[in-house]
């Protein structure tokens, strides 16, 4: 242990004695831990964010989708067919004790105009327990209710980009009305901004009516009780699967399709598109460390290199070192020590420059980039590997030496 | 009858060199005797710096046999070598070899960095070791600070520090002038006074002169051997 301590303070000295060799020498190892730390933290706020917009869809949400149309050959991608009814919404609430919330979507792009201004944006056609469903909150005013369904009244809910568009910011817009597709409305509730979906989309976009009064009033194709989404949530997590289960067993009986034929809707659960994420994460992931491994052998090898010239240099301190009672063994970890001084060492100042340059993409990106112990200590332990592996040789080498010719080397 | 600190019986080295061989010594005898003050003399090539070398387990022998303070070394390890040269002979140097960026009195403490067991009291011991040469006032300075005088001085203290039984010294005054290798010298007499065994190789007749036995070499044979 004593003569660990003096070896490792013989070994910071020689650093020392040559900085700006030492320095350059660990840039590899430095450069590689840095981008270990960076790619491990970035990656995990990345997924973090991704895991967060999917969550904020809403929890625990379930969509069922049309089947899709098929003409002659060609098939139609979800919700080409009309297959979806709102029945079917009715009867998953009454029937599946999995699910908590059902509602169902109809939408359309139209043309809104209030007062001077216009702007195009989707329309959704939908049932009171849509923002229950979606976990969404009402900023202003209210949301739909059944007595506005049942009489189909011309009341429309907004969310928020579309009030930016439509009014001067400070302006009173419940109560106010717009026309949509020259049919008058009036505002009964603006949402609070949820943001973009995991797919981009900007989901403020939108306004909400009863979807009675969209299948009578704007939908041109008037096919009454269609719908194109059912949105559901299970009563917790653990029941999605469950919920997304007794969804497709009532719709095939209800579609009345025979056993082993394909069903003319598909469910799809939230967590699909975590769990695609994740494998998305994790390509990533692989790719970025094989290129920090790349850079950490780099290193290694560069320490490898000095190592070699370090032991040709000191050849006669060697052969002092010998001369007074030093084994092999003794030499050999001289070396090791050394070598891995210098590669833990880079992998301090690696693991702070990772940290650092995580902040900064933290902070650009807006992730939140957690940094993590076990990334730093996995980082360490690397970068002592690299110089027990590197410095093997090297220090053999100097273990190795003729102890007479050392001695004389000038 | 007491066992002398070296033995050597037809002691031989032949070293391979480019094809050929060459034969540094060529059947040695030789005792001597504990607390001899003895020099190893002749001219270059004779044979006296491989003699050394041997004497000091730096190096092994071809032929022969080779006792020390009464156990064969002949034939040992790299490893049970070092720990003899750590623990039973110091060596001093024409060149000093002191660690370059080492003080005095971490070049004096590493033979007791090897030492197993550890020894405790390192750096007392290793300042003890400088105070008898007179370097105590110098113990923190580096060797590119001090004359070479205090550097042999320095390289002294370092072969003393594990209370050795044998003190190699090869050509100790060869890179320090007249007065200051005659210093040293003295020093080396003063430890001989102390009961310590001494060995030293040199081509100078005056300080062969002023030891007590001395030997000289030829061809890798013994030329003379005579005390007084």
């Amino acid at each position: 242990m004593d003569m660990l301590k003096t070896v490792i303070r013989l070994a910071l000295r020689g650093l020392l004695a040559y900085k700006a060799r030492s320095l350059l020498t660990m840039l590899g190892i430095i450069i590689g831990i840095g981008a270990v730390i960076v790619m491990i933290s970035v990656g995990r706020g990345a997924n973090a964010s991704i895991q967060k917009q999917i969550n904020d869809l809403g929890a625990n949400m379930l969509m069922v989708y049309a089947g899709s149309s098929k003409q002659g050959g060609v098939r139609g991608g979800y919700g080409s067919k009309p297959t979806l009814r709102a029945r079917d919404a009715q009867a998953i609430a009454r029937e599946c004790p999995a699910v908590s919330e059902v509602t169902h979507i109809t939408l359309q792009t139209a043309q809104v105009v209030a007062g001077e201004k216009n702007w195009n944006t989707t329309v959704y056609g939908t049932t009171a327990s849509y923002p229950v469903v979606r976990d969404w909150l009402i900023k202003e005013g209210e949301f739909l209710t059944d007595q506005h369904l049942r009489s189909a009244s011309n009341v429309a809910v907004l969310g928020a980009t579309v009030v930016q568009n439509l009014f001067q910011p400070g302006e009173t817009v419940v109560g106010r009305k717009i026309r949509i597709r020259n049919v008058p409305f009036t505002i009964i509730g603006v949402l609070a901004p949820k943001g973009s979906d995991p797919r981009g989309k900007d989901q403020d976009n939108t306004l909400f009516v009863p979807y009675t009064t969209f299948s009578r009033k704007l939908h041109g194709r008037r096919l009454p009780g269609v719908v194109h989404v059912i949105c559901l949530s299970a009563r917790s997590k653990l029941l999605v699967n469950e919920a997304k289960r007794e969804v497709e067993e009532l719709l095939r009986q209800k579609h009345r399709i025979p056993p082993g034929a394909e069903d003319d809707f598909s469910v799809r659960a939230l967590d699909e598109y975590a769990q695609m994420a994740d494998k998305t994460m994790d390509i990533m992931t692989i790719l970025l460390t094989s290129v920090a491994a790349i850079s950490l052998v780099v290193g290694g090898i560069g320490i490898m290199n000095i190592m070699l010239v370090s032991v040709t240099e000191r050849t006669r301190e060697i052969g002092i070192r010998m001369a007074v009672g030093a084994r092999e063994r003794d030499v050999l970890i001289q070396f090791l020590t050394e070598a891995m001084t210098m590669s833990v060492l880079g992998g301090i100042f690696g693991t702070l420059l990772g940290v650092g340059a995580a902040k900064v993409i933290g902070m650009v990106t807006g992730w939140m980039s957690p940094i993590d112990v076990d990334a730093i200590l996995l980082a360490t332990l690397f970068s002592a590997g690299v110089g027990v592996f590197f410095g093997y040789y090297p220090a053999r080498q100097a273990s190795r030496m003729d102890l007479i010719e050392a001695l004389r080397y000038e | 009858m007491t066992v002398p600190v070296i033995r050597f019986e037809g002691v031989t080295r032949i070293y391979p060199m480019e094809g050929e061989t060459v034969e540094a010594l060529r059947g040695i005898d030789l005792e001597i005797q504990r607390g001899e003050f003895m020099a190893i003399m002749g001219p270059s090539g004779s044979g006296k710096s491989t003699m050394m070398h041997i004497a000091g387990l730096l190096d092994t022998l071809t032929q022969g046999s080779y006792e020390l303070e009464g156990e064969d070394v002949s034939s040992l390890s790299k490893n049970q070598r070092a720990d003899i040269r750590n623990r039973r002979i110091g060596f001093i140097f024409q060149s000093f070899n002191l660690l370059a960026r080492c003080s005095a009195l971490e070049n004096v403490e590493l033979p007791m960095l090897y030492h197993r067991p550890g020894v405790m009291d390192r750096r007392e011991r290793a300042m003890a070791a400088l105070e008898a040469v007179g370097m105590a006032d110098r113990a923190h300075h580096l060797p590119r600070q001090l004359s070479g005088g205090q550097q042999q001085r320095m390289a002294v203290a370092r072969a003393l520090v594990n209370r050795p039984a044998l003190i190699l010294a090869d050509e100790p005054t060869g890179n320090l002038d007249t007065r200051t290798g005659r210093e040293i010298i003295k020093l080396l007499g003063s430890l001989h006074e102390q009961g310590i065994t001494v060995v030293l190789v040199t081509h100078d007749p005056e300080i062969g002169r002023s030891v007590r036995r001395r030997i000289v070499l030829r061809d890798g044979l013994m030329e003379t051997d005579e005390v007084g």
